[in-house]
């Protein structure tokens, strides 16, 4: 077993897709001849050509609706947006255009995409650099919404979202993109919308996804020093996601965490809350306790932005709270 | 005795019969939904092309079935044109099972794309980037057709026309983009609208564009004609406007206040279809083969509608099975 970064899973994943089928094509700002902003399609441009990896203008709004019109024409486009925060500017291609054409005409023909963006923040990048805004899209029928957190998942999840008839938004956090660690040496595919127990625990559930993996890992060594074991089910699909791993944590456990970096309110973990406390309600010996960023815009300065991201501490804090 | 060998003129003249049919077809069609909605038989909202019918039918003649187009929420005549089947689009219109879109879409939403057809379009520009992308596929799979985006006059505001002008002409895509300038963007006049014009803004992103009459059937179809050679001889996209005429008001029930009584009742001396006809008759067709053809399609149509009526409801648990491709 090897090492990789998360953002070589990642070019690994598109690469052996690429290989394994010709209609796979990658469109986005400054993806072929720069390997874009971030590395991640670095060397794709040179291994299959102009054709398949284009560098397109700064027009969001026009790539992912010709993504759109590519997958209903034959094509497996990967489009990439630079930033989430840009997803603003493609929305009537992702929510009027993608998530509806396989149903609004009558299942004639599946919408097979992958838009790529990362999300989060880390990098100081500001109000308009740094959103988590997963939610919005896993709110739209036709959406799939996935978020991986390990380079063997970025990897996997990504084959497997290549290969989906439906369009996928593919949420890459940009802190991970670094990030190195154990890669196997034949990689696989994972399903869209299956769970993984990141960390095994008896005393409670912490459900969630992406960077936040991380803090829950570091909540959870804490919590081990007091003598509780948490247990980390990271989601990696948010859109769907795996209610049946979430039931069956909360059966051994009975009490449950969700923790996201997205602003808390309103956020993917209001979703598992609600329907957690809806079906799983004989299995919970406590309130459901969710963290995630505060209702405010990412702030920039050093200190501003450490503060606005959920840590440990705070994970921890709503640890003690669903165990009282 | 061999028979004579047809001249270019009965070419001619069979090949504007084949227009002034189809014509004829979607306005019989649209004359009928007019009415059908009235009489709140089909729910939702119906956007009429009245007055239009020479772009679409002159545009759907210079493509084949590989070709592809996307449409508008005002798209019953490109459909029709590029050749949905009328049983299809009648069940849709309807909302029922067996509607081209299962009863799902409606007016805005007819598709069909075994023929090509992408899609009508709810949102205003919208269509524009999909007919990019089914360009690209086409440039990329190394097909010979091309892709027409047909678009009205209103939707040179939206930014995605700039955008997709622009990606077209760098990457020399296969598109045709048609411009139905009726002069009027929803209950707005264009003129106070927009500060430029379809050709003047083609020209600035260097795709090579045309201008024509676009209720004269025979104009609209030489220049399609010409321009979708051009494309498909590997000339990069080029835009055709069509200066039409929109009869009636922005949606089936608006009474047009905005509009001046005058302006409208001029528009019937453009009407794309008496003017096929004027010219059918100069050539020798006589009045009773056009009425022929005229009953022979209202017959169509109202087996279409009653099909249509007694068609069974779309059925929710199917709707809800279909969000996603593979059922996933």
């Amino acid at each position: 077993m090897a090492e990789m970064r998360f953002m070589q899973a990642i070019n690994r994943a598109l690469g052996d897709a690429m290989e394994a089928d010709a209609d796979v094509v990658l469109l986005g700002e400054d993806i072929a001849a720069p390997g874009g902003p971030f590395g991640v399609t670095r060397g794709l441009l040179d291994r299959f050509g102009e054709s398949r990896v284009r560098d397109t203008p700064i027009s969001e709004a026009t790539i992912v609706g010709a993504s759109v019109g590519a997958a209903l024409s034959g094509l497996k486009p990967v489009v990439e947006i630079m930033f989430m925060d840009f997803m603003t500017v493609a929305m009537d291609a992702v929510v009027n255009q993608a998530a509806k054409a396989h149903f609004m005409f009558g299942s004639q023909r599946p919408v097979p995409m992958v838009i790529r963006t990362p999300h989060g923040g880390g990098l100081n990048a500001g109000p308009q650099h740094s959103q988590c805004l997963e939610a919005w899209f896993a709110h739209v029928p036709g959406l799939k919404v996935v978020c991986p957190s390990t380079a063997a998942d970025a990897y996997g999840l990504m084959r497997a979202a290549i290969e989906d008839p439906n369009p996928v938004v593919f949420v890459e956090n940009k802190s991970l993109y670094p990030i190195k660690e154990d890669f196997p040496d034949e990689p696989s595919h994972v399903a869209i919308g299956a769970a993984t127990i990141a960390r095994k625990g008896g005393d409670l559930t912490i459900v969630t996804y992406g960077a936040a993996r991380k803090t829950a890992t570091d909540a959870a060594d804490i919590l081990a020093d007091d003598g509780v074991s948490a247990e980390i089910l990271d989601l990696r699909g948010i859109q769907p996601w795996d209610e049946a791993a979430v039931l069956a944590s909360l059966a051994k456990t009975h009490r449950l965490v969700v923790l996201h970096e997205a602003v808390e309110a309103f956020g993917a973990g209001a979703e598992i809350a609600a329907r957690i406390a809806d079906i799983g309600f004989d299995e919970l010996d406590a309130p459901i306790v969710r963290v995630g960023a505060p209702f405010m815009p990412s702030p920039f300065g050093r200190g501003l932005e450490a503060e606005y991201i959920p840590n440990a501490e705070r994970v921890v804090a709503a640890a003690r709270r669903v165990l009282e | 005795m061999a028979k004579a060998k047809p001249t270019a003129c009965d070419n001619r003249t069979a090949r504007l019969r084949d227009l002034h049919e189809r014509m004829v077809l979607i306005r019989r069609v649209e004359t009928r939904l007019g009415e059908l909605f009235a009489e709140d038989e089909i729910p939702g909202f119906i956007h009429l092309s009245i007055g239009q019918e020479a772009t679409a039918t002159g545009i759907g003649a210079a493509l084949g079935t590989d070709d592809t187009i996307s449409s508008t929420h005002r798209g019953h005549g490109h459909a029709l044109a590029k050749g949905m089947d009328l049983g299809g689009f009648f069940l849709e219109l309807f909302g029922k099972a067996d509607g081209i879109c299962a009863g799902r879409g409606g007016s805005m939403h007819v598709a069909d794309f075994d023929i090509g057809m992408l899609g009508a379009n709810g949102i205003v520009g919208a269509g524009l980037p999909i007919a990019l992308g089914s360009a690209l596929a086409h440039q990329v799979k190394g097909r010979k057709s091309l892709s027409a985006a047909f678009f009205g006059d209103g939707a040179m505001g939206e930014g995605v026309l700039h955008e997709c002008l622009n990606l077209a002409s760098i990457w020399s895509l296969p598109v045709l983009f048609v411009c139905e300038n009726n002069g009027w963007g929803e209950f707005s006049p264009s003129d106070k609208m927009l500060a430029t014009t379809p050709l003047k803004l083609a020209a600035a992103f260097d795709v090579p564009a045309k201008s024509v009459d676009g209720n004269d059937v025979e104009a609209v179809a030489d220049l399609a004609g010409t321009l979708s050679d051009a494309i498909r001889a590997g000339k990069g996209p080029h835009l055709l406007e069509c200066k039409t005429t929109r009869v009636l008001g922005h949606f089936a029930g608006d009474p047009q206040k905005y509009r001046d009584p005058a302006e409208i009742e001029a528009l019937a001396k453009k009407d794309p279809i008496l003017r096929a006809e004027r010219k059918l008759r100069r050539a020798g067709i006589s009045a009773g083969d056009l009425a022929a053809t005229s009953e022979r399609i209202d017959n169509a149509v109202e087996a279409a509608i009653m099909q249509a009526r007694n068609g069974a409801n779309a059925d929710f648990a199917s709707a809800a099975a279909a969000v996603y491709a593979g059922g996933a």
